[in-house]
């Protein structure tokens, strides 16, 4: 018995174990509704794994959300809760595409300088954040929806302003193409790349039809860079103790304030990232005006808390999470389902995730009751 | 801290683990047969909503109406995907590319570039774009279905010329752009040519909203026209004509309508409207599709003489014999005997006439 209690205490099955329950729940609100729970669960395995080109989707739909998901671990490691990573991923959107519109430099400068831009952008705002709580006491929460729709408004702005609004569009013109991390990006549209992932149905399939970039595997990269932040450096330790118990860490002489700014700098510079990656490496290369949130940041949130205890839960949370709605979207177009339920099911699905964290504290209780039994 | 390495591990071994699952499903492609019915031999069109979505009461309904119109008479498949934010327009039309659709529309021009980069990447599809011209580079799977909306707009214009009491009338637009000068333009040539006949000058007031879904900034430039002394407002701007339609049924004048036939928004105060019906021309494109004509690489400019502009049947408001003189000149306009300004240059050309 003390065998099983232990595997069932693993975050990993009990995360397995979760996410196969919240499939159960939104079967069974699938069927309330009226549709076939089997087949629309299968329509969304489909929509996910019958094709490379959607699997590639997928990965390349996950890695802004696993990045906005590394910055809200890592706020919150440090006792800080990052709501702001929606602002700071749009100031990067932002900065990322004025650069990349201003600037006109050769490709191998002109990538780094204007994704520094934007993670700068980003950083700047998670650092105001982190500013006013460490000096005036600010509750970060507040500040940080309040960036939020700053950013939103100023997106919109920008993206009607005379300098950088596109005529007959909603958006900006497009970054210039040197500022593009897609990779083999010219070459796929040309002659002989044509010719060549023609006969090769995989590559056409997963590089021509799919925004392939980087992206993704800078975002694996990031994650492994903030546990060696977080586990292998004495700030990380600080951060971490400070995030633990903030008295504790003040009376063994850490400057909390201090941890604050710098913790905050660094989670806005992830969600900088985020951003910036977004606009050189997918869609249209560029801003456009928002009417709502495009959930970026959000997302991350869900997928922090789904990720666990390490940063490389990030990496699966992520990928779960961009599954879930690249396969949502497939869902309502073939079944009919409307968007709201898909919305529940995802929603349950992430719920029941979430409630992970309590699986520790269920089985103990259950073992409780069991041993009293005895 | 040995055992946070070598929890490390364990993930780096579960990572490449289930890449290497990842790879090699990808290259295979897994499915589960999900008993849905494909539908592949029958002919099926779908269309992308810009982010005003089917219920706009405007263009993307006109163009679903159409749409359903096409599957009926044909025993087509027709299907729609809404957008809610521009960013889901790269993904609706990539995801209508996976579905064995015949046509993909995107409505209106905001979808261009999409359209534009989705037939690069998959020449095998067929697609058409509303409102919009690539002009001479309009990829060779790509059709571009434009309106002669000024046509429409001429007639309007007429029509609020001969009405006006005050010898004042107003234009609210959205967005400036293209499409939107074809009504400025189209609706003043028509004040003008009314104004002539009549022998007297009428002020027409211009203003624009910058935005396509404001209704109360809508309301707020038509209150201000209708407080300067005009007594008919055009409106070619969406949502935000919605509102104009309010400030018109509040100061009780009169509101022109756009796309549709708004007179039910307030049925005393909307003298006409200036119709420009997407659907028939979707209905148009697709019926020529399934007939295999060949429809990639040109732009259909679709006016008064495909029926896809005008006005509509019933207009109370409207005096029987204005109506009647607005209907001459419909004809005069097909045939080529009145020239119809749809942008500055060619209004300053009318003008000299």
């Amino acid at each position: 018995m003390k065998k099983l209690d232990n595997i069932l205490k693993n975050p990993l099955v009990s995360t397995v174990l979760a996410i196969i329950l919240g499939f159960m729940v939104a079967s069974v609100i699938l069927l309330a509704v009226g549709y076939k729970p089997g087949q629309c669960l299968a329509v969304m395995f489909n929509a996910v794994f019958s094709r490379p080109k959607f699997i590639m989707n997928v990965i390349i739909k996950s890695s802004p959300i696993i990045l906005t998901g590394l910055s809200v671990f890592f706020a919150f490691k440090s006792g800080l809760f990052n709501i702001g990573a929606e602002g700071q991923y749009i100031a990067s959107t932002i900065v990322t595409t004025i650069l990349g519109i201003i600037l006109d430099l050769p490709p191998l400068i002109q990538v780094p300088v204007i994704v520094l831009g934007g993670v700068l952008a980003g950083a700047l705002l998670g650092a105001a954040v982190g500013f006013l709580k460490a000096k005036f006491g600010i509750n970060e929460v507040i500040t940080s929806i309040m960036f939020n729709w700053i950013a939103l408004y100023l997106c919109n702005y920008v993206s009607n302003s005379e300098r950088f609004h596109r005529p007959e569009s909603d958006g900006t013109f497009s970054i210039r193409d040197s500022g593009f991390t897609n990779l083999f990006y010219n070459w796929k549209f040309s002659k002989e790349g044509r010719e060549y992932l023609k006969n090769n149905q995989f590559l056409n399939d997963a590089v021509l039809k799919t925004d392939f970039s980087l992206n993704f595997i800078i975002a694996v990269i990031m994650a492994f860079v903030v546990w060696l932040i977080l586990y292998k450096t004495v700030k990380g330790y600080e951060f971490r103790v400070s995030g633990i118990n903030v008295d504790a860490a003040r009376n063994n002489g850490m400057c909390v304030e201090r941890n604050i700014v710098y913790s905050m700098l660094i989670a806005g510079a992830l969600s900088g990232l985020a951003g910036a990656l977004t606009v050189t490496g997918t869609g249209s290369h560029n801003i456009h005006v928002l009417a709502i949130f495009e959930n970026n940041g959000f997302n991350g949130m869900s997928v922090a808390l789904i990720a666990g205890g390490t940063p490389f839960g990030c990496i699966f949370a992520g990928l779960l999470f961009s599954g879930l709605i690249y396969a949502g979207q497939s869902l309502q177009f073939k079944t009919g389902a409307p968007s709201e339920i898909v919305n529940i099911m995802i929603g349950v699905i992430v719920f029941f995730v979430a409630l992970t964290q309590f699986m520790p504290t269920l089985v103990d209780m259950i073992s409780k009751r069991r041993n009293k039994d005895v | 801290m040995k055992r946070s390495i070598s929890s490390v591990w364990t993930y780096f071994i579960l990572i490449i683990l289930f890449f290497a699952i990842i790879i090699w499903m990808s290259f295979s492609g897994i499915s589960i047969k999900t008993g849905l019915d494909d539908d592949k031999d029958r002919f099926s069109v779908a269309m992308v909503t810009d982010t005003g979505g089917i219920n706009d009461r405007s263009f993307n309904t006109s163009s679903w109406e159409g749409m359903k119109e096409f599957a009926s008479r044909t025993g087509s498949k027709a299907r729609y995907v809404e957008s809610v934010q521009s960013s889901d327009y790269y993904t609706n039309i990539d995801k209508l590319g996976d579905e064995n659709v015949d046509l993909i529309f995107g409505i209106g021009f905001g979808l261009a570039d999409t359209i534009l980069k989705s037939s690069g990447i998959n020449p095998e599809l067929n697609y058409a774009i509303v409102d919009f011209s690539y002009g001479d580079d309009t990829p060779d799977n790509v059709s571009g279905l434009v309106f002669r909306a000024e046509e429409s707009s001429f007639m309007v214009g007429y029509i609020a010329g001969m009405t006006t009491k005050t010898n004042a009338v107003g234009f609210v637009g959205g967005i400036a752009g293209q499409v939107i000068s074809q009504f400025e333009y189209g609706y003043r040539a028509g004040v003008d040519y009314a104004a002539k006949k009549r022998g007297v000058n009428i002020d027409t007031k211009v203003q624009y909203a910058e935005s396509f879904s404001d209704s109360a900034k809508g309301k707020a430039i038509a209150l201000k026209m209708f407080s300067d002394g005009c007594d008919i407002v055009f409106h070619a701007a969406g949502g935000v004509g919605v509102g104009v339609i309010e400030g018109a049924k509040e100061t009780n004048n009169f509101a022109i309508g756009v796309d549709m036939d708004q007179s039910y928004l307030a049925p005393k105060n909307v003298l006409t409207s200036a119709i420009k019906n997407v659907g028939k021309a979707v209905d148009i494109v697709s019926t020529d599709l399934l007939n295999g004509k060949n429809i990639g690489g040109k732009t259909f400019s679709y006016g008064l003489k495909e029926g896809c502009v005008g006005l509509p049947d019933e207009n109370p408001n409207l005096d029987k014999k204005i109506y009647e003189e607005a209907i001459k000149i419909q004809e005069e306009i097909i045939s080529g005997k009145i020239f119809v300004p749809y942008d500055l240059e060619t209004f300053k050309e009318y003008q000299k006439r």
